[in-house]
């Protein structure tokens, strides 16, 4: 495996149990090295997206835009003005003269088309070239419109993913402040870091709401321009994904006082705890919310339990894989998998923090591969030295598994399945059981080896006819 | 789209909702893929290395790595030069890679990184090591489509290594963005007239490949270098495409071995339907000296058996198609031949020839000229099929949304496929492909009238 490692990156990879822990993070991406990242837009798109009433327009060539035109999951209860793909296509001319004019027009004409609540401008690469000032032209276009037009400064060479969290955490806050917080209770709560993949954040709204929360903005999946705005008058931030939103739940402690809990809400432990978290906090205001939720949890695990324990005894002693955009979620992910009688051999992120690393390190098996911003080369070769049965990723990750012949689960943005909450515990069981248990595995060249002659040498001696 | 109350556009209208097109490295990409040991490698920030990998990997669903020189804040300042270099040596260092596939970005042509000059510079530095060859293309993401990338990599790959020193007998073949099926039918149809081909670019094998025990580094098959370099002495070059420049301006491969070289061209749409394939296999004749096969004449006999056979299911019915130009000219000829009518014809391209081929094609075969639309995004197309009604659409994925709305059938041809499997093995030339398609087009209006009716016919 050394082979393939390059001699730059030997310090972001580590085997626990080998040397004390140490990774490097953080860092450029190795030029050349086809690395498994994206860029600052990205990170900002990822965000801000799921607002589904505002009008999301990319400042830029037209790749940008088609590439990330409703690429995702994230479902919306009401309108869906962020399935749509808005560009401003910039041309020649624009590079040369800027594009300032046109993605004026732009705007005008697509809020008078569409009547969004807000718009979100997103800078790309090319615009932090040519310098066209975007903060102007939204500022004007805002006054003639009367809705906010926020300028995203997401230009795609300024960082990674993590600056593109901040630059839409910065202009999600620009919005907070302005709505009427005078009918929300004092038991209240905002959903930060969730995307409403598959309808995701539906189950958790209904977990809060049996335990007698009021959910003021979810930020961001099936998220709205007006919940937003007013979400500083919620009592807490419960913060998912916190690499995504935690800057944000920050601002909003820094200027309205908000606190803001850690959560996830993957696997059976951690969505159990995310709800007692809550449920400690809100102690004082409700001190029956506790057993409330320990009734919850009781009666969701009652259901979830035997369905769990059919698919333990088919994937006891497997091995898995993971590699994903951040490190928290692969914290869960360990966890789910010990549930069913798996361990994690491989673990993985595109942008962990020193930290994050740690905390991975800690919970892992000795033995374990630990990897910051991995490539393809590697990613296959650690997948057949460890021998896993499934990998769980991205897209980008899924033709690497495939075709080494390797088991899979999509765990990322583009996913169809719900795989929060208790009943995304059992569809992640279901979807694991049903990779990993296919018939298939057993003929791909990895497990069956050669079975066809590759040579005249590999042929009988005679022939019978 | 139907969730979303939408007003009617303005005149002065400026913004694309819903491209009808990518962008112009992507296309530059997939042809270095096709390459024999080549690594496609984009000159600019992460991104876009990571969305067009993305992008590429949904339809085909293999591996496709891009190289990217991540450049940063840094470096779109000061120049992109030394990151394009380290990033070079990365590739040769770990991917051994046979040919590697330089193509910009809009951030490096913003900034003005002169690529030709960083390459020679680093073709001096790096004197000593056994390199492999690197070319190079602009692709400014600002200026064209993914098509026009495609070919300017074509184009590129031929102008920087092809020689005419030595005669071969090997023709040269370039088929524009097909899919992998085709590329290795085209294959079989050269093999049946004698001629060895050197088809450009070959990602039949690079981007659906076999299930395998090592990942390897770089996916075997593609067009040999070696071959690439001969294509000066090849004895003709067949280059699909109704809208690609003319040959005499050496804009695409074909027309620059023709000027430099002297090799005769072929210049001929793209072999989709009865006609573009006769014409095709004609000129196949005519440069082997060979009559077509009985296999591809049966194939031929039994496409016109067809024709008849469901000429009533799709009589009259009225389309849309759209996608990247020189496929819906070649789609729209087919149509027309068995009856359906094209109501629109609509490209993101802007090639300016768009409307000319389209004609072309229809012409004395349908009651009146499809309306064309050249440089559209899926506003423009809904906004006029809404009004037009169409029975079906034929085109990508992307236009599946609307088919929704409209609950009518969307017919998967060309790229991106996401939504459907096996995109990469989709047929569309030559008489096979015309068969394959006729079936899938009767088919849907079978199916359709079978669903649309409270009877439930299984008899039809």
């Amino acid at each position: 495996m050394s082979d393939i490692i390059f001699e730059e990156r030997k310090d972001q990879i580590h085997v626990t149990g080998e040397g004390p822990f140490k990774l490097a993070c953080n860092r450029d991406s190795l030029a050349g090295a086809v690395s498994q990242r994206a860029c600052v837009f990205c990170g900002s798109r990822v965000v801000l997206y799921p607002i589904a009433d505002a009008l999301h327009l990319v400042h830029g060539p037209i790749g940008c835009a088609a590439y990330t035109w409703d690429i995702r999951g994230a479902l919306s209860s009401g309108p869906e003005l962020h399935r749509l793909s808005f560009s401003t296509d910039l041309q020649e001319k624009d590079v040369i003269f800027g594009g300032e004019k046109k993605l004026e027009a732009a705007l005008t004409e697509l809020i008078d088309r569409h009547e969004p609540k807000a718009a979100f401008v997103y800078s790309t690469c090319i615009v932090g070239i040519i310098g066209d000032d975007l903060a102007a032209v939204c500022k004007k276009v805002s006054a003639q419109k009367g809705i906010p037009v926020i300028p995203v400064q997401s230009e795609g060479f300024k960082g990674n993913k993590r600056e593109g969290y901040l630059a839409a955490c910065k202009a999600m806050f620009t919005l907070m402040g302005t709505g009427d917080t005078s009918d929300i209770p004092p038991i209240s709560l905002n959903i930060l870091g969730d995307f409403n993949l598959a309808g995701e954040i539906w189950i958790i709204r209904e977990y809060f709401e049996r335990m007698g929360i009021r959910v003021v903005a979810n930020i961001t999946g099936d998220g709205r321009v007006g919940d937003i705005a007013k979400a500083h008058g919620a009592a807490l931030n419960v913060v998912q994904c916190s690499g995504s939103t935690m800057d944000l739940a920050k601002m909003m402690r820094e200027t309205y006082g908000t606190p803001s809990v850690k959560v996830s809400y993957f696997g059976i432990e951690d969505m159990a705890e995310a709800l007692y978290t809550v449920a400690r906090f809100f102690k004082g205001l409700d001190p029956d919310m506790l057993a409330r939720t320990q009734a919850l949890v009781k009666e969701e695990l009652a259901v979830l339990y035997p369905k769990l324990a059919r698919f333990r005894q088919d994937l006891e002693g497997k091995k898995a894989a993971i590699y994903v955009g951040g490190a928290f979620k692969a914290f869960s992910l360990i966890k789910a998998f010990r549930h069913l009688g798996m361990s994690v051999v491989i673990a993985g992120s595109q942008t962990g923090t020193p930290e994050d690393y740690e905390e991975l390190a800690s919970i892992c098996d000795p033995g374990t591969i630990i990897v910051d911003d991995a490539n393809p080369l590697e990613l296959s070769a650690f997948l057949k030295e460890k021998d896993v049965d499934i990998f769980v990723g991205g897209v980008k990750e899924r033709p690497i598994a495939y075709k080494l012949g390797v088991g899979f689960c999509d765990h990322n943005h583009e996913r169809k399945e719900a795989l929060e909450g208790f009943v995304g515990m059992y569809n992640f069981a279901l979807e694991v059981h049903r990779t990993v248990m296919s018939p298939v595995w057993r003929f791909v060249p990895r497990r069956a080896g050669k079975t066809l002659a590759a040579g005249i040498s590999d042929l009988p001696k005679e022939c019978s006819i | 789209m139907s969730a979303t109350a939408v007003k009617p556009k303005t005149e002065s209208f400026v913004s694309t909702t819903n491209a009808c097109k990518l962008c112009k490295p992507l296309g530059a990409t997939l042809v270095f893929k096709g390459i024999e040991g080549g690594v496609p490698y984009l000159h600019g920030s992460q991104g876009c290395a990571t969305y067009m990998r993305r992008y590429i990997i949904s339809h085909f669903r293999e591996p496709m790595d891009i190289a990217s020189s991540s450049l940063g804040e840094k470096q779109a300042i000061y120049g992109g030069g030394p990151n394009l270099k380290k990033g070079l040596l990365t590739v040769m260092d770990k991917y051994e890679a046979g040919m590697i596939g330089v193509a910009t970005t809009c951030l490096t042509e913003t900034i003005g990184d002169d690529v030709p000059g960083i390459l020679k510079e680093f073709r001096k530095e790096f004197s000593d090591l056994d390199m492999a060859p690197v070319v190079n293309v602009a692709t400014p993401s600002f200026s064209g489509t993914h098509m026009e990338g495609f070919t300017a990599a074509v184009r590129a790959v031929v102008d920087q290594l092809a020689t005419g020193h030595a005669a071969t007998k090997a023709v040269n073949c370039f088929p524009g963005f097909v899919s992998c099926e085709d590329i290795r039918h085209l294959k079989d149809v050269f093999d049946g007239f004698g001629l060895s081909a050197t088809i450009l670019p070959d990602y039949s094998e690079t981007l659906d490949g076999p299930a395998v025990d090592e990942y390897e580094k770089i996916t075997s098959g593609g067009t040999p270098v070696a071959d690439i370099k001969a294509m000066g002495g090849a004895p003709a070059s067949f280059e699909f495409g109704a809208t690609l420049s003319d040959p005499g301006e050496a804009a695409t491969a074909g027309g620059l071995l023709q000027s430099r070289f002297g090799v005769a061209l072929h210049r001929l749409g793209l072999p989709i339907g009865l006609r573009q394939s006769d014409e095709f296999f004609k000129s196949l004749e005519a440069v082997s000296c060979m009559p077509t096969p009985r296999r591809h004449a049966l194939e031929r006999g039994r496409l016109l058996d067809a024709f008849v056979d469901g000429h009533k299911y799709v009589s009259q019915k009225r389309c849309v198609i759209y996608g990247e130009e020189d496929l819906i000219v070649g789609l729209t000829s087919f149509m027309a031949e068995i009856g359906v009518v094209p109501v629109l014809v609509a490209g993101g391209g802007k090639s300016g020839r768009l409307e000319k081929a389209v004609h072309a094609a229809c012409e004395g075969l349908v009651p009146e000229m499809p309306e064309v639309a050249d440089g559209v995004d899926f506003y423009d197309i809904a906004d006029r099929a809404r009004e037009l009604a169409p029975d079906f659409f034929l085109g990508h994925s992307k236009g599946y949304r609307l088919a929704r709305e409209l609950s009518i059938p969307l017919i998967r041809v060309g790229f991106p496929i996401h939504d459907r499997f096996g995109g990469q093995r989709v047929r569309h030339l030559c008489y096979l492909g015309a068969q394959e398609l006729l079936d899938r087009v009767v088919n849907a209006m079978i199916e359709k009238k079978q669903t649309d009716s409270d009877i439930g016919y299984g008899y039809i």
